[in-house]
């Protein structure tokens, strides 16, 4: 009768490793709000991505987290981290706000968070029991590769014409004048 | 029992401190990461809802699980992909132009 399943091991250790993801998310998010200099802001924004991968993966999303790791951890960031790097002669320059608009925006910043979570505690809508979560597993690749395209195989295609537009568009703007053309 | 509050208040959590790092910096490049932390909120509560707000209907009658929420945030990555690589390229540019990527020099189109 004592016979443990996987399950029985797993269930317990599920919310722990919630919490740790959250508290990865959370700490890092705001270090990116508190943080003066730009290169730490980038270094948080990293945790806060990598964070987001991993509930990506606790709530069976596993292709979703594996792009989120290729896509924003190795891409986006390193864009932003070489957009840092030229475009500051000192990468630890701090650029200072009026104590009044910083207060304003943290302020802001908190009335945003506090109607969300406001309306999280008032919605009601239709959820699954424990039941039907547990039997939902894994959303299969070949399901999302299927549904791609198929359902959504136009919004597939326009992105594809995005991704080719924001390529070219970046090269030639990125590519860089010559002083007498900028009219200095 | 981890429930779809707990992503929302976390999404929320995430989203207030994007929004914040918008209103708060006046880096350029630290607008564009408030930016993300905004993007990246929507996508945490896409993929909650999808496995929490789901019938599971489907599954019981041997179907497959809806992976709607899924497309959604997989687009939201692409597209912001494509904005932070836009957005670089502005800033690029304004860098060349003013030598600085603070954001109050940008008065160009100004009335």
């Amino acid at each position: 009768m004592l016979s443990l399943t996987q399950q029985d091991i797993v269930q317990p250790i599920q919310p722990m490793l919630f919490y740790a993801f959250a508290a990865i998310i959370c700490i890092s998010a705001i270090g990116v709000l508190l943080s003066k200099q730009i290169v730490r802001m980038a270094l948080y924004l990293l945790g806060t991505l990598a964070g987001v991968a991993g509930l990506y993966f606790f709530l069976h999303a596993e292709l979703l987290g594996a792009i989120q790791l290729i896509v924003y951890a190795g891409g986006t960031l390193v864009l932003i981290i070489f957009g840092i790097m030229l475009t500051t002669k000192n990468p630890w320059a701090r650029l200072q706000i009026s104590a009044f608009e910083r207060n304003l925006g943290i302020e802001i910043g908190l009335a945003a968070f506090a109607v969300m979570a406001w309306i999280a505690f008032q919605w009601t809508g239709g959820r699954m029991d424990e039941q039907a979560l547990a039997q939902v597993t894994e959303y299969p690749v070949a399901t999302i590769g299927r549904v791609l395209l198929s359902k959504y195989l136009i919004p597939f295609e326009v992105v594809g014409v995005l991704l080719l537009v924001v390529m070219i568009a970046a090269a030639y703007m990125a590519k860089g004048r010559r002083a007498e053309e900028i009219g200095r | 029992m981890i429930t779809l509050e707990h992503f929302m208040v976390l999404s929320a959590i995430v989203f207030g401190c994007g929004v914040a790092t918008i209103l708060t910096k006046r880096n350029a490049i630290a607008v564009l990461i408030g930016i993300e932390l905004v993007l990246n909120a929507a996508n945490i509560n896409l993929v909650a809802f999808n496995r929490y707000s789901w019938s599971g209907e489907a599954v019981s009658a041997g179907g497959e699980p809806a992976v709607e929420g899924i497309m959604f945030a997989l687009f939201i990555i692409v597209v912001a992909a494509a904005e932070a690589a836009i957005a670089l390229g502005i800033i690029l540019n304004f860098y060349n132009m003013h030598s600085t990527v603070d954001i109050e020099r940008a008065n160009l189109m100004k009335g």
